[in-house]
This record gives structure tokens, sequence and C-alpha cells, in this order.
């Protein structure tokens, strides 16, 4: 069982820096999900995690002990990678089977046939295959130890990869993207097995995705990231509702979160909501807080440029009045049906809007004097 | 109405591909034959002639030759220089072909370990590669002679008195494979680092992170495994350029002394071009063809079983 503490933790290739100043606590058996755009430092900050990669400054804390001088495997850590990164040559029982013989057999004891001959290896042996054996049933791979990683499916061999995790009982998991070479279908199959796994292991996983559907769904916890900086780290429902970056607002919630200049909504001659703060610059709100009303009604006035219906919700794309823009509002299908063309009113439910000021940072409290003034 | 109008032109289709399919036939044949008349004038001809031959007592220059049956292949079979060339040669193949990949892939491992000065490694480890191998030849006899040649001028340094490399019959046969190493693991050398660098960096990770860290460790479930095909090709590409050894025979040892150092295709050239008995020379080839024919094909299939992943 272990918390992960993150240090300042900084890192330059040559002079780029890549990640900057990041510090974090994981909490003892937390699901905790780095998200960010490509290119951020995700996977580099999990490496570091892991010990693959050393950083320039900061310290790594695992379980309370600095394990910065550690290599890897004296880490306690496992890690699941993108791509699988399964030995080829090795058949499923050996890729599950190596973490395990390299720390409990002997160089001497491994080798092919000598290994073979020397005492307590077949006892060692007897025990891996029963341990192995339960995690391949866990997993529902047991039936396909035999074969070679290049004879497996993808979703397959992802679940060897998450087996060969497993079977040393790592304090923590790591996950680099293991899912996105998974088509659709068996990705949303598989984000479930992984969150079950987590409650039955109950160790702390560190999951980074750049797929934030994943990240809201998994996580208890969701780090987002971006330019090798965590702009928030908090649980997904307040990284919705309550984003302290507009950079974070955008990033979650699909579709994307309306954002309106102040600047843009006072030159349509609309009136600001009350409760505007001073140094807000951007009004953000999502679509489920519109409502559409007849033309010139709302506060917003536009026209309706595209329907896209998904069944349970109807999204209508509305392209704001003096033709910059375009504003996603979310609609019930049982609601009175609205045609591409249509000029509507916009409605904006003032308790959802969400305010930022120039450099992107939220602003809360407003004064009501003046909001009035 | 419209429904007919719909359905001709497919029916005007099918009629024409009816017509054309015996076009396209010869169509595909035309499209084949420079390579199909390439195949049977440069492979299967001459294979075919060398075999005819076999069966003659043709001797070059000679305008006229009877056919005597198999009785090249009694008289070579019979030949203890025949058994003696095939046993050098196939003892020559055995030192060359694991030293040239072991070289190879210990240079190939060592220079991409090592930063800085990697192109220049590279370049120099080749050159024996890009040389003519009668011209080295030289070089390497001036080297190995018994009083003025740096091998045993560096020898005696260090109080070790040299042998005539060339001319001993305990040694002709080593120096050549030695110089045959030396001409070829730079082929190797390249393939393997091409090979290195296909490796995946994932699966060094996985294999620091599953306590597979050590140096020998890595190459035992990482490098080693992940170079098996490019090993493969190597192997079987020496293993053919080890069985043609001619030129460093026919420059420094002339298959001597006593046959110590006679390779098959110098007995070849020697039985054809010196002697010129054409006969027996194309017996001794198809003995040559079969059995480079029969390895090659053991040795794929051996080392394929073990080799292929996907
Ligand atoms: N070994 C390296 N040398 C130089 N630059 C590197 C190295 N590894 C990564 N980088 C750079 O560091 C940055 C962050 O890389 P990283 O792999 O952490 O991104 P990521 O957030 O995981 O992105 P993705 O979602 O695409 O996987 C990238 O701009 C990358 O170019
Ligand atoms: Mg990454």
């Amino acid at each position: 069982m272990a918390e992960i503490e993150l240090r300042d933790i900084e890192k330059s290739y040559g002079e780029t820096a890549i990640v900057k100043g990041v510090s974090l606590s994981i909490r003892d058996g937390e699901f905790l999900t780095l998200v960010g755009p490509s290119g951020c430092g995700k996977s580099t900050l999990l490496r570091i995690i892991a010990g693959l990669e050393a950083q320039n400054s900061g310290e790594v804390l695992v379980a309370g002990r600095c394990v910065d001088d550690k290599r890897p495997k004296e880490r306690d850590v496992a890690m699941v990678f993108q791509s699988y990164a399964l030995y080829p040559h090795l058949s499923v029982f050996d890729n599950l089977a190596l973490p395990l013989r390299t720390r409990r057999l002997s160089f001497a004891q491994r080798l092919p046939l000598v290994g073979r001959a020397l005492p307590g290896r077949g006892d060692v042996e007897k025990a891996i295959r029963a341990e192995i054996e339960q995690a391949a049933s866990m997993l529902d791979i047991a039936h396909l130890l035999r074969r070679k990683p290049g004879q497996l499916s993808g979703g397959q061999r992802q679940r060897v990869a998450l087996g060969r995790a497993m079977v040393r009982h790592p304090a923590v998991f790591l996950m680099d993207e293991p899912l996105s070479n998974l088509d659709a279908k068996l990705r949303v199959q598989m984000r479930a097995e992984i969150i079950a796994l987590h409650r039955r292991l109950g160790v702390t996983f560190v999951y980074v995705t750049h797929d934030q559907a994943e990240a809201m769904t998994m996580s208890d916890r969701v780090a987002v990231m971006m330019d090798g900086e965590l702009l928030q780290v908090d649980r997904p429902e307040r990284l919705y509702r309550d984003p302290e970056d507009l950079r974070v607002a955008e990033m979650i919630g699909s579709p994307k979160i309306n954002v309106v200049s102040r600047a843009h909504w006072v030159s349509l001659g609309a009136s600001l909501p009350a409760g505007i703060h001073r140094n807000t610059a951007h009004l953000a709100f999502r679509p489920e807080a519109v409502g559409i009303v007849a033309s010139g009604d709302g506060r917003l006035n536009g026209v309706v440029a595209s329907v896209e219906n998904l069944g349970s919700d109807i999204f209508l794309n509305v392209t704001l009045a003096d033709g910059q823009g375009t504003v996603v509002v979310r609609t019930h299908p049982d609601a009175s049906r609205s045609e591409a063309g249509r000029s509507v009113g916009l409605q904006i439910d003032p308790a959802c809007l969400l305010q930022f000021d120039g450099a992107g940072m939220r602003q809360r409290e407003v004064e009501r004097v003046e909001a009035a003034a | 109405m419209t429904a007919l109008d719909c359905n001709r032109p497919r029916e005007a289709a099918a009629k024409a591909r009816l017509a054309t399919r015996s076009g396209e036939h010869g169509l595909a044949w035309l499209a084949v034959s420079p390579a199909l008349l390439l195949l049977v004038g440069l492979l299967f001809g001459p294979v075919a002639a060398v075999v005819l031959f076999s069966l003659t007592d043709w001797q070059l220059g000679s305008f006229t030759f009877h056919f005597i049956g198999i009785a090249n292949f009694r008289a070579l079979f019979a030949d203890p220089t025949f058994w003696k060339a095939l046993t050098n040669t196939l003892v020559y193949v055995a030192i060359v072909v694991p030293g040239t990949v072991l070289l190879g892939l210990v240079v190939a491992l060592l220079i991409e370990t090592s930063p800085g000065l990697r192109g220049f490694y590279r370049a120099a480890h080749f050159l024996p590669v890009m040389s003519t191998m009668s011209a080295m030849a030289i070089v390497w006899g001036t080297m190995l002679h018994p009083t003025i040649g740096l091998v045993n001028r560096a020898l005696g340094v260090m109080g070790i008195s040299g042998v005539n490399w060339l001319r001993d019959e305990r040694t002709a046969l080593l120096a050549l494979a030695l110089i045959g190493i030396w001409q070829g693991f730079g082929f190797a050398m390249v393939l393997f680092v091409s090979g290195l660098k296909a490796v995946p960096q994932q699966l060094y990770d996985a294999a620091a992170v599953d306590g597979a860290d050590g140096v020998l460790d890595r190459l035992r479930f990482v490098t080693l495994p992940m170079l098996g095909p490019v090993t493969m090709f190597v192997v079987i590409l020496t293993a053919k350029r080890s069985f043609e050894v001619f030129d460093s025979v026919r420059v420094l040892t002339q298959g001597g002394p006593n046959y110590a150092s006679e390779v098959l295709l110098h007995r070849l050239y020697t039985e054809s071009f010196d002697f010129l008995h054409m006969g027996y020379g194309a017996a001794l080839t198809v003995v040559y063809l079969a059995v480079i024919v029969l390895l090659t094909l053991t040795q794929a299939r051996l080392l394929e079983r073990r080799v292929h992943y996907s």
C-alpha cells in the first residue's frame, strides 16, 4: 500500500523544459488520471515516477520514502505500456512469469538449461505457476497461456500486459494510455475491467490518457496537465462544474464548453448578466446551461446552423447574431423541434455561467454592488 | 424500362470481361516473360548445362565428347582430395559463420552503446566489406609472412615465436578463416546496427520494470530475441558467402600445403581450368550446388521456427 508524493518535479531535454515544477500527492489506493493534450509531458512524468527517467530536480516519494536513487524494479511499481510491450518471443505464461522469475531466482537459476538442474528452482517454479494461473483466471486469459503475443487480439494482449503488471502485487500501477490501441467498443469494455481491477486490488493507480472521457469515467481524481504544468487536480465532477482555468474548462466535457469574450458579448448588444466581475474577460457556459427561447427574448440571439441528433440528446449549433462564433446548445429530443435556419434566442442560466479573466483564471465571488453599477 | 436500362451496361461488361479473359492471360504471360527469360537464361539453363556436362568426358578445347554416365561422379567420390576439400570447406564455414556473426554483433552493440564517433566506427568496420578480396589477400599475405610479416613481428615482441601461417598444414585453413571473418563481419555489423535501431524502447522499459535490467538480462530478454530475424538473415548470407570462399585461397595458398587449405570452389577451378577436366569439374559443381541448396533449406527451416513472432 503506497501513497505517492511528487515535489517540484522538473525535467528538461536539453534546453526544452518538459515538466515544469509539478507537485502532486496521490493517496493510497486512489485512481488518479493524468490527462492533457499530446506532448504536454504526461508520459514523461509517469516515467519519472517509474524510475525510467531521472528528473532534473525535485523528489519522488513512494509510501513516504524517497525513491530517487532506486531503480525501477526496486520501486514496487508496475507499468502498463501503450503498445503493451510484451516479449514477442515468449509465451504468455513466460511473459507473466518474467517479473516473478527475475525477483525470485538467481541469474544462474534462470539460465535455460543449467538453471533447471540447480536446487531450489523447482519449488519456486511451482509457486510461480500457481500465482500465474490465479492471475490468468482473474483476467480471463487462462486459455491463452501457451500462445505467443503475436497470436493474440489487441484486447487479449492488453489483458496479458495487465496480468504481467499484476502478478507480483505491486503497490502502484502506472498505466500509459493502455487503451489507445483498441477500437472504441473494446475500449469501453476494458475501461470497466480496469475499474473493476482497481476496486479488487485496492492499490494506487496512476493512469495517463489524453481522452477526457476516459479520465472522467474512471478516476477518483483527475490531474489536468498542460505544457508541463498541472492546471487543476480534482474530482471529475468538480473539474466539469467548477474548473479553475479556462483551459481546463475547454478540455473537459464534450461537446466543448461555450466561450464568449466579454467584448464580443457587449458588441452583440446583449446586456451582461448580473454579477459579472470587473476583471472578467471570458464568459463560459456548458451546452446544457442554455435554453432556447423565441428569437429576441434571450440575452443572445442567433440562427441555428446545424442540428446533431444523438438520440438521447440533440445538439444545436447556433451561429450568433453577428455571424461570428457559434454556441452549442443541448436540448431534449422531446422538446419542440428546431430546424437549421431558424432564428432563436438563447437563455443562459446565470448560476452556470463561469467567468475567467484575461489570463484564463477563474473569477469567483462577485460583489453585487459592482454588478449593479 | 428503367430496369432494362440498368441491366444493359452490366451485361455488356460481363461480355467484355469474357472477351478479354484470354487476352488478359496473354498479357500476363507477356508481363512475366522478361523475368522468366532471365530466370531460364541465367539460372535454369546453366544448371541444366552443367548437369549435362557432368555426364560427359568433355575436355576444355576439344570438339567432341561422349556421354559416360555417372563415371565422373564415381571418380569424384573415390577421390580423397574431393573429400578433403569438402571437409575443409565445412570447417571453414563452421569457423567463419559463428565468428562473423559474433564479432559483428559485439561490434554493433559496442558502437550503439557508445556515444560519439559512431559514424566513424561504422565506416571503419565496414571498409573490409567494400574492398576487393584478391587485393586484400595480397596485403594479408605480407602481413602473415613468416619473417617480415607484421603478425609474427608483433608476436615476437610479446615473446611468442610465430609460425609460417600460410605454409603450415595446421594453420593455413585457420588463417584463411580469420581473413574471411575480417572481411565479412563489417557487413554483419551494419545489419545488426540497423536491427538494434528497430528494437522498441518500450521493451527495454518493460524489462527494467520487470527486473531484467542487468546487461545480460537485457541482452537475453530483449536485444537478442528482437535481433532474431536479422540474425537469421546474417547467418544465411554469411554461410553462403563462406561456402564460396575462393579468392583468398587462390591468391594465398592455392589449396596447399598438401591440400590442407583446399576448398570446393578452388578444387572446381583447378580441375576445370588448370587441368581442363570440364566433365569432372561439372560433376563437382553439381555436388557443390546440391550441398548449398540442402544447407540453405535446412538452415532456413531451423531458424525460421525460432525467430518469427507475429
Ligand atoms: N528522449 C527525449 N528527448 C527529447 N525530447 C523528448 C524526449 N522524450 C520526450 N520528449 C519531448 O517531451 C515532450 C513530452 O513528451 P511526453 O511523451 O511526455 O508527452 P505526452 O504528454 O505523453 O504525449 P502523448 O499524449 O502524445 O503521449 C514532447 O514534446 C516530446 O517531444
Ligand atoms: Mg505519452
